[in-house]
């Protein structure tokens, strides 16, 4: 019954370990572009044009209420029905990063609607440009409280990774299956991997709430 | 650790207090609030407790309720003890189920009124005695009726209280409390939050309730003037301690006590 | 005039080959829509129960309580679903616990939204002011009732709008049980695409009723539950 064989659990350890590497990675470029394309759902959403701001605000509700899982097939398979051929780590970090850059956006859309309307108008009696007004002005003011929500999604994404095994991208959890899969055993490689996600995601939680207070007080603001 | 068997398991005799503090300490870390404190009130008695801010006197009326534990001494109400429980002869902490007992006997109202929003007026009254003192619904539904149209609120019965003005809501909190049927009713600061206009609505029904009941009442107010009317006895605290008390004329009228002085005088100035 | 009729006759010609695969697939369609339907519901209640258990247990003096919901709900959260499920689903048949993957799929689901939910609890039920606890203390309420009767009602309202959100939460990760064979909409979608490689019409359909769901049925209900309660509770 409970039948753990270390001597296995050492041997499949090295491949487990090179799989975490690709998973950091997969979350580390999905984050990333999550980070940059959520900023600009954000701000296409404040746009003056009724139409732009509805179109985005639907795009984004839709990307936020469907399955990950689900938007990861449709872009792998639905590229090829065209003729355009992607990869699964292509393929992958699109849909992760879309998926979070819904996200994002939305904590975004929050940490600006929390920067007060004075801002704004000392930035118009000022006279400065709206892309001056924003990163100068405003996306800084906007930043503190979006990072405790930024900070969650990072560890998400990290936990969400597993989702590309489907598609069969290398990560952590798609080692696990191949080595479950071709020794019959799959005690160790699936114990160590959900390991390995909490020794990861636990203490990513609590310095991502370290850093936050360490950026308050930095900024002054508490 | 203090020598609890200098404390009696009962208090016997001819002229039993309703409410007795002996010696009573109580501290935050290194912050005392109450030091040694030793008061006495007889039955049926209007004790008002009046004193600048972090004198110790509305942990005085909590501490009654229970809602603050106790450092050093014990509190006796009728008699019996309310803090401490007997054990093997001798007095020690009571548990939470002997608490739970003994605070039945005492009612409170608070500053910020507490009605439970979820709730109308007639059910906030009905609550306790159906859910604790075990009344039938009935039963409880007629008491409750009586108790509202003492405080005048008959007509806002079956309204909740986001639709009842402060004054309004802190009737119906009285009326709350005296469902319960309390020997000891406790009033901490129930005016300070209320707009001028409305505070007479709820000193009159204090008033009421002094003239037509023999309820042993102990109140913190920073209104002197209502305190000097109803009260039988005024205590002045003064970090952690009773400062000067007595009768309302005397201690209003010609106070000993220099920090006394200092206090009414700094009151008056206020108003 | 030529490249319009030609676009006109492009549309019409995807406009009815969709609808064409969609008479074609629709049973399979909704066949994995009520799967998808009763996996949402059969989680949700695990995952309420879990949530209420684990957040009244978090707030316990006891140490012992409060250390097993704590290690619950941080295991549960830091690990991730996909994770969960395969190890429910492939390990603990070697403890000697073997569910039928219909089970383990809401089990797992269940379990790992509960344990975020508790959070909510937590915060919902401190969220409810202090002299509440007070008045209900002053009546002589026994703890149970007192959370009962006076706490709980007034937490219920704070934590409806997050909850609405976890619900989402909860529909998409329904999806995941298909990943372990359980016949839902996500499973029947990979089934079409797989027989007809139209794989923009077969996930695009699902991701459509996924939408829909989340939309129309979900946010709106959760939206109602919120009007009535703050009705109950006297704030309309």
């Amino acid at each position: 019954m409970f039948d753990w064989r270390w001597d296995f659990a050492f041997e499949i350890l090295p491949r487990l370990l090179q799989a975490t590497l690709n998973t950091l990675a997969a979350a580390g470029i999905g984050y990333g572009i999550a980070v940059v394309l959520g900023l600009v759902f954000a701000l296409a959403q404040r746009t003056p044009s009724r139409f732009v701001t509805l179109v985005v605000r639907e795009c984004v509700e839709f990307i936020r209420s469907t399955p990950l899982v689900l938007q990861i097939f449709f872009v792998f398979f639905v590229g090829p029905q065209f003729g355009i051929r992607l990869s699964p780590w292509v393929a992958g970090m699109i849909a992760i990063g879309l998926h979070y850059s819904a996200y994002l956006s939305e904590v975004y859309r929050g940490g600006l609607e929390a920067v007060p309307k004075g801002q704004w108008e000392a930035c118009t009696a000022l006279n400065l440009s709206t892309t001056k007004t924003y990163f100068r002005v405003i996306i800084p003011q906007a930043l503190p409280p979006s990072l405790a929500g930024m900070g969650n999604y990072l560890v998400g994404i990290f936990k969400d990774t597993p989702m590309l095994s489907v598609i069969g991208v290398a990560e952590l959890m798609q080692a696990a299956n191949a080595i479950g899969g071709s020794n019959y055993r799959y005690l160790e490689p699936y114990t160590m991997v959900g390991i390995t996600f909490l020794a990861i995601s636990l203490p990513a939680a609590g310095l991502i709430k370290v850093f936050e207070a360490w950026v308050r007080k930095k900024l002054g603001m508490n | 650790m203090e020598d609890m068997s200098q404390y009696p398991l009962e208090l016997t005799g001819p002229e039993v207090p309703m409410v007795r503090f002996m010696n009573v300490t109580k501290s935050y870390g290194t912050l005392t609030v109450l030091d040694d404190l030793n008061l006495d009130v007889s039955e049926g008695e209007m004790v008002t407790v009046i004193g600048p801010s972090g004198s110790g006197k509305t942990t005085v009326l909590r501490m009654l309720m229970t809602l603050e534990t106790i450092n050093g001494g014990v509190i006796y109400v009728d008699g019996k003890p309310l803090t401490h429980m007997e054990k093997n002869g001798v007095l020690v902490p009571a548990d939470a189920k002997y608490l739970r007992r003994a605070r039945s006997s005492i009612g409170m109202c608070f500053q910020h009124f507490n009605l439970f929003p979820h709730m109308t007026a007639i059910q906030n009254c009905m609550e306790g005695p159906v859910q604790v003192l075990g009344l039938p619904k009935a039963e409880a539904r007629e008491r409750s009726e009586e108790l509202l149209s003492m405080v005048g609120m008959t007509d806002k019965k079956d309204q909740h209280p986001s639709r009842l003005s402060g004054g309004q809501q802190q009737r119906v909190a009285i009326a709350r409390a005296l469902a319960m049927r309390p020997k000891v009713m406790l009033f901490d600061e129930v005016t300070s939050a209320l707009d001028p206009e409305v505070i007479g609505e709820v000193t009159g029904v204090i008033r009421k309730l002094v003239a037509e009941h023999n309820l042993t009442m102990l109140m913190v107010t920073h209104q002197m003037g209502f305190a000097r009317d109803i009260s039988d006895r005024v205590c002045f605290f003064y970090q952690g301690k009773i400062e000067e008390q007595g009768a309302p004329e005397s201690l209003f009228g010609n106070p000993q006590r220099e920090r006394t002085q200092q206090f009414l005088s700094a009151v008056k100035a206020a108003d | 005039m030529q490249p319009i009729l030609q676009l006109y006759e492009y549309w019409n010609d995807i406009h009815m080959s969709y609808l064409d695969f969609l008479s074609e697939q629709g049973p399979r369609f909704i066949d994995g829509t009520i799967m998808t339907a009763t996996q949402f519901f059969l989680s949700a209640i695990l995952a309420i129960m879990c949530a209420l258990t684990a957040g009244l247990m978090k707030l316990s003096s006891n140490r012992m309580i409060k250390g097993t919901a704590l290690v619950y709900t941080e295991i549960f959260r830091g690990t991730s679903l996909l994770v969960q499920l395969y190890w429910i689903f492939f390990v603990l048949p070697l403890f000697g616990l073997t569910l039928d993957k219909f089970y383990v799929g809401f089990v797992a689901v269940g379990l790992n939204l509960g344990a975020y939910g508790s959070e909510l609890v937590r915060g919902g039920i401190q969220s409810v002011p202090k002299g509440q606890w007070e008045a209900a203390y002053a009546i002589s309420m026994s703890p149970a009732k007192r959370m009962y009767r006076i706490i709980l009602p007034q937490a219920l309202l704070n934590m409806l709008p997050p909850w609405g959100n976890l619900m989402i939460e909860l529909l998409k990760a329904t999806a995941l049980v298909s990943l372990i064979s359980v016949t839902d909409l996500m499973f029947e979608a990979k089934q079409i695409n797989g027989s007809t490689f139209l794989s923009a019409q077969a996930f695009g359909t699902a991701l459509i009723i996924y939408y829909i769901f989340a939309r129309l049925v979900v946010t709106p209900f959760m939206r109602w539950l919120e009007r009535v309660m703050a009705r109950k509770i006297g704030r309309a």
